[in-house]
């Protein structure tokens, strides 16, 4: 036994803990285990991988009028999305279920009895690291779709119009998933379950719109996120049965918002 | 100091604790004793605010779990039922001290600290997930002790230790009531529990069955067979002692 444990602290009565220490705690955890990583490099491999095989790809020569009236340069250098959207959801899952499986989360609220800061902080630091990431990306993505789609393409430049706009958005789209996965996880708490609900909501609620017959399919997917992402976002010619960018931007905000309002009411309400 | 009042707790149909009243004092070691089920990990979780009490309340140090300012300086707890660790499995000790200290504002030497007191300086960097029960069981030890705090809730801390560390256990909670800590320890078993503990609180199916000191149960005769017959009408499952043959 060191002298250690046996002289209690001076420091003791200051102040409280509040979100800037829940938050380095959070950024502690998140940064100190390798799904986190993994899911990051899914992102940037996603996001790079599919600009330069979707840009490089565009035959122009081939291509009919109509084809040619519509191509968006920009929009398509962002086809990644569809593949980092779900690393990232399931990365904003991960921060809370892992939590539960593991019997952390006991430690986690021990520490920190005030729920819903443990769920802001935890957000707070998921949409930082993945808007980082997600710009950081979205650029790149872009100068490397320009760099590798072949004349008489037209190119888009950031001067253009809208194009730093789509570029500004294409790279705040996987934060917003990842908070939607953190407000899913908190409610859900079981990570098969958290990310089978991440899926459902952006790969199989889009696709039970199929049958449903054009008019309804036009009608309810752009409320869609990928379909927000893809037609609202990035678009910088304006696609036929979409949002605007910024009221498509607006939506996934609520949706963020409305999923961490639900998850938090849960973790606040049940016994952990 | 902690104090219990009238705590109720139901999951579903099953009450696990039943208007249960207790004191644990500090400057000496509080053994919370009860047959498997008797609800004693139950009630730690509601003392600390994990599970929400149907009914009455906790304080510790005249204050509810919820309510104090830095938790981790006013209360360690090691709570691991089966399985279940406090810990990420991929994160390493270090990373998982520093965490949890990063949250209640406690100087990371503090970290290094208390790796050192528990012994486990060479694991402190390998995945938590790899570690022997023993060694899970100091790691969640030494998050206990982390915030140095006043107040100490320990469940089944023996557990997976082997007879080095059960003996260093047993020493570091007799060493942290005589500078004036409150230590609650729960066990099912007397005679581990006496090795330490001065104050005893038994409980069975959730209510308390008595208040009393290791001094003097043991002055009734055997200290076992004094906790048997305060518990043998609570215990979860009986078993007939007695084997007849069948003819």
């Amino acid at each position: 036994m060191t002298a250690a444990t046996l002289t209690r602290a001076a420091s003791q009565a200051e102040g409280h803990y509040g979100f800037r220490t829940v938050a380095r705690m959070e950024w502690l955890k998140l940064r100190s285990v390798r799904s986190t990583w993994w899911t990051l490099i899914v992102l940037a491999a996603g996001m790079i991988g599919l600009a330069i095989l979707v840009m490089a790809h565009q035959h122009w020569a081939t291509m009919s009028a109509a084809d040619r009236a519509s191509f968006d340069p920009t929009s398509n250098s962002y086809a990644g999305l569809v593949i980092g959207q779900l690393a990232i959801g399931v990365l904003g899952v991960l921060t809370v279920t892992s939590e539960f499986s593991s019997g952390m989360i006991r430690a986690t609220l021990a520490a920190v009895p005030r729920r819903p800061l443990v769920l802001a902080a935890k957000a707070a630091v998921v949409a930082a690291v993945t808007l980082v990431a997600g710009e950081i990306l979205a650029f790149a993505a872009f100068v490397i779709g320009e760099a590798v789609l072949k004349s008489p393409a037209p190119h888009a430049t950031l001067g253009q119009p809208g194009v730093l706009r789509a570029v500004l958005m294409a790279g705040a789209y996987p934060a917003l998933i990842g908070l939607i996965g953190v407000g899913l996880g908190a409610l859900i708490r079981h990570t098969a379950g958290a990310i089978s609900a991440v899926v459902g909501v952006l790969f199989v609620l889009p696709l039970i719109l199929v049958p449903l017959g054009t008019s309804i399919q036009n009608a309810a997917g752009q409320f869609m996120p990928m379909l927000i992402a893809e037609n609202s976002l990035t678009a910088v010619k304006p696609v036929p049965h979409s949002l605007s960018p910024g009221l498509g931007f607006a939506l996934l905000c609520l949706y963020a918002v409305a999923a961490l309002a639900a998850g938090g009411w849960a973790l606040a309400r049940r016994d952990a | 100091m902690i104090e219990a009042r009238g705590l109720i707790k139901h999951y579903g149909p099953t009450t696990a604790v039943d208007n249960l009243s207790f004191d644990v004092r500090p400057g000496t070691v509080t053994g919370f004793l009860g047959p498997n089920g008797a609800g004693k990990s139950t009630t730690m979780r509601l003392i600390l605010g994990l599970d929400r009490p149907d009914a009455g309340v906790a304080r510790i140090n005249g204050k509810s779990y919820h309510d104090l300012r830095w938790p981790l300086r006013e209360v360690g707890a090691l709570l691991e039922v089966g399985g279940s660790k406090a810990f990420h499995p991929g994160r390493s000790a270090r990373a998982h001290l520093g965490a949890l200290a990063a949250s209640n504002a406690i100087p990371r030497q503090r970290v290094n600290d208390v790796l050192e007191i528990t012994g486990m300086g060479t694991a402190a960097d390998r995945r938590a997930g790899k570690f022997s029960l023993g060694m899970a069981q100091r790691l969640g030890i030494a998050a206990a002790l982390l915030g140095d705090p006043a107040v100490l809730l320990l469940d089944e801390p023996v557990n997976g230790l082997d007879p080095e560390g059960i003996r260093w256990i047993r020493g570091l909670l007799k060493n942290l009531a005589a500078h004036g800590r409150t230590v609650l320890v729960s066990s099912h078993l007397i005679s581990e529990v006496a090795q330490t503990a001065d104050q005893l609180i038994v409980i069975g199916q959730g209510r308390l069955l008595a208040q009393t000191t290791v001094a003097e149960l043991s002055a009734r005769g055997s200290l076992e067979e004094a906790f048997f017959s305060l518990t043998e009408r609570s215990t979860e499952y009986s078993a007939d002692c007695n084997y007849r043959s069948v003819s």
